[in-house]
């Protein structure tokens, strides 16, 4: 048929090019000492049939979707919204909701005793990109404003610690609520010169703040120490010695507490008239000006909302592995975190914690991939995009009950 | 009433607005007493749109003077450079010519985000769910339930926004609106992109929420059916400018209107 033919062509002419370009960076072997120039044939023919493929598989699916046939009837977004119809179907349940939330503690609070010490520690260090994609998921996925430089927010909860520790010697209890304020803070002070920018051009300016964050710390070396960073931050202290395996742990029970603590308020934030306002800040800011909200108010609470809890995060980190430099807060962080939220679906709070869980803890499983994580993530996250935008597990509406309703209707939340 | 008559609960004085050379509006006075439909007219690009714009805060006016006053307030307020929520919460709510409901919410909570500024809980009482707080809400969802029952939307309450028919968003504008409990109402074009029957419907709509909320209403539109019928007077304007005022029956008969209005035909 001519338009297969026309397909069959372009993804030709796609993967000729795709080799050709990439043809001296992965196809051409120099070993210099030796001499040597191997071409390895085999892998540009190999990635010559993967493209094809692919490419295939894309222009089919776009000439589908132009079309007109149902994007919803392809394998992987029905398969998709089957799992998101369960996964709401169970935890609108109550009782199931409930005994979800029991097994997810069950795990939470058994695995020190059963797991290794490694899985414990990169159990806690998922608990913490929980508590920060939900923070993020306040500001990017519920009001819709783009902050691309969040790890600047992680970095100054993490520095409030190690420094004021350093310098006063403040406790870790003292410095948890001063770290999330400080960072608070830190979002009022970006919000403040950034009301009126929406879209891309924030994401520009918080882009150019968490860089400008990172370089502080980096440069002001009297203060922060700069790229050598700030070493031996203490622990919590407990009522009685721990062993550093108990230590370990304790620090793994404070950040799974940490977290259940992120769910519970983001949740309650999201359902609140506070939370409706940022929604609607999200979908049409003229219309909720319009409608009595207060624009300057409401952005404000978006930025320090969802950045105190980057601030809180912080904290966690320096008191868990107890040394703190610049290099633990760089863009990637930050875009790893946005990802969580991208993928696990904006606003939806299920969603982010599944995919902040699933996208910290699979790289540490998979070691095998470790060197294409990157490359994976960026495949997955257009796939995503192409196959279900709304991402993993879609925002669910909640459900109210009107006085006036027929009762009983009010059950089920979707309508 | 008589008190009403002595301040009219909106009176705008020699208004002007340019958006650089272009001078969108030109000393345009207009006033509307307690009670009263207002319909304000004109041919496209007249600028209705931009006087509305200018009165509830999303434009801030080159010249002249908006005074708004609550019916039984003592003093009118001046609302020049005010920002849009503190008109809103002042008393002043409008519908958008080009629909402008929040897409990926509820109908209901489009009509909760209405009850915002009449409504206080804050971050604290997010996290606490504390008595008042969960009262409160409950109180935004029953009224909001109320008004959407009040505009035929009832059944669609948990239906996103965005899935609406194109007359039921219409409404749901006006809903919205009223759950901002103004006294008075700006409608931008509500019967476009509406059919006859719609259109009734709607003119009776206005009349009765006018008497059962005490509103007063201000029109654009372009249905002269629904203006004659329902406007207790009629603004004209054309190119920026006011160029009639008057009773409906004024109105009709005015050779300038019939001027702007066969001139408009014959460009069309
Ligand atoms: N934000 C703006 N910037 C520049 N010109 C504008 C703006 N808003 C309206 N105008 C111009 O003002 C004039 C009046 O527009 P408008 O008030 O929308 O007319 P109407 O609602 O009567 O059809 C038009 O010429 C329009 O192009
Ligand atoms: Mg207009």
């Amino acid at each position: 048929m001519n338009v297969t033919m026309r397909i069959l062509l372009r993804s030709l002419m796609v993967s000729a090019w795709f080799v050709l370009l990439t043809f001296p960076v992965l196809c051409v072997k120099v070993a210099a000492r030796q001499h040597t120039v191997t071409v390895l044939w085999e892998r540009a023919v190999g990635m010559f049939a993967v493209m094809i493929g692919c490419s295939l598989l894309w222009m089919w699916y776009f000439h589908r979707k132009e079309h007109g046939a149902e994007s919803g009837s392809s394998a992987v977004s029905s398969a998709l919204a089957g799992f998101s119809e369960k996964w709401h179907g169970l935890t609108s349940n109550r009782v199931f909701s409930s005994s979800g939330m029991g097994v997810l503690l069950a795990v939470g609070v058994l695995l020190p005793l059963v797991g290794s010490m490694y899985q414990t520690t990169i159990f806690a260090n998922a608990f913490l990109y929980v508590m920060l994609a939900l923070g993020l998921n306040i500001a990017v996925g519920i009001a819709g404003q783009l902050v691309l430089g969040y790890a600047a927010f992680y970095a100054i909860g993490a520095y409030a610690y190690g420094l004021l520790n350093q310098y006063f010697g403040l406790g870790f209890w003292v410095c948890l609520p001063l770290g999330g304020l400080l960072a608070a803070l830190a979002g009022l002070l970006l919000g403040f010169p950034v009301l009126r920018l929406q879209g891309d051009y924030l994401a520009i300016v918080t882009l150019g703040f968490g860089e400008i964050v990172r370089l502080l710390l980096n440069n002001l070396r009297d203060i922060t120490g700069g790229s050598q960073g700030v070493a031996s931050i203490p622990r919590p202290a407990f009522f009685m010695e721990l062993s550093a395996e108990q230590s370990m742990n304790y620090m793994y029970y404070l950040t799974f507490a940490a977290m259940l603590v992120t769910i519970v308020v983001v949740a309650r934030l999201k359902n609140s008239r506070v939370g409706l306002a940022l929604q609607a800040l999200r979908d049409d800011e003229i219309a909720s000006e319009a409608m009595g909200i207060d624009l300057r108010t409401v952005k404000l609470q978006a930025f320090a909302l969802g950045s105190c809890w980057a601030g809180f995060a912080g904290v966690l980190l320096a008191a868990r592995i107890n040394f703190i430099s610049p290099a633990s807060f760089t863009f990637m962080d930050s875009a790893m975190v946005l990802s969580m939220v991208v993928l696990g679906g904006m606003g939806s709070i299920s969603g982010v914690v599944v995919a902040a869980l699933v996208l910290t803890l699979a790289p540490e499983y998979l070691r095998a991939f470790s060197e294409y994580r990157m490359l994976l993530f960026g495949a997955l996250m257009v796939l995503m995009m192409i196959f279900r935008p709304q991402g993993l597990i879609p925002s669910r509406k909640r459900a109210y009950s009107p006085a006036g309703a027929a009762s009983g209707s009010a059950e089920g939340g979707r309508a | 009433m008589n008190r009403n008559a002595a301040h009219p609960v909106l009176r705008v004085s020699s208004l002007s607005r340019n958006f650089g050379g272009l001078r969108a509006l030109n000393d345009v006075d207009l006033d509307i007493r307690a009670g009263e439909i207002v319909a304000l007219i004109g041919p496209n690009g007249a600028g209705k749109t931009t006087f509305f714009n200018c009165v509830t805060g999303i434009y801030v006016p080159t010249e002249g003077d908006v005074f708004a006053c609550r019916p039984g307030m003592e003093t009118p307020v001046r609302l020049n450079g005010m920002k849009p929520f503190r008109i809103t919460e002042l008393g002043l709510a409008r519908t958008f010519q080009n629909i402008r409901l929040f897409p990926s919410m509820t109908v209901l909570e489009n009509v909760m985000i209405g009850r915002h500024c009449r409504t206080k809980a804050g971050i604290l009482g997010a996290i606490l769910r504390d008595g008042r707080t969960r009262a409160e809400e409950q109180d935004s969802v029953d009224r909001a339930y109320d008004l959407l029952r009040e505009l035929n939307l009832a059944e669609h309450w948990k239906e996103e926004a965005r899935n609406l028919p194109y007359g039921a968003q219409r409404r749901l504008e006006i809903a919205r609106a009223l759950a901002t409990e103004p006294f008075l109402l700006l409608l931008d074009e509500p019967a476009a992109g509406m059919n006859p029957q719609e259109t009734l419907e709607l003119k009776e709509l206005v009349l009765e929420l006018r008497e059962k909320f005490r509103l007063s209403v201000l029109l654009i539109e372009h249905d002269m059916g629904m203006v004659m019928s329902l406007s207790d007077r009629i603004f004209v304007m054309e190119y920026g400018s006011r160029i009639a005022a008057g009773t409906p029956e004024e109105i009709r008969h005015n050779p300038e209107v019939i001027r702007a209005y066969l001139g408009e035909s014959d460009n069309a």
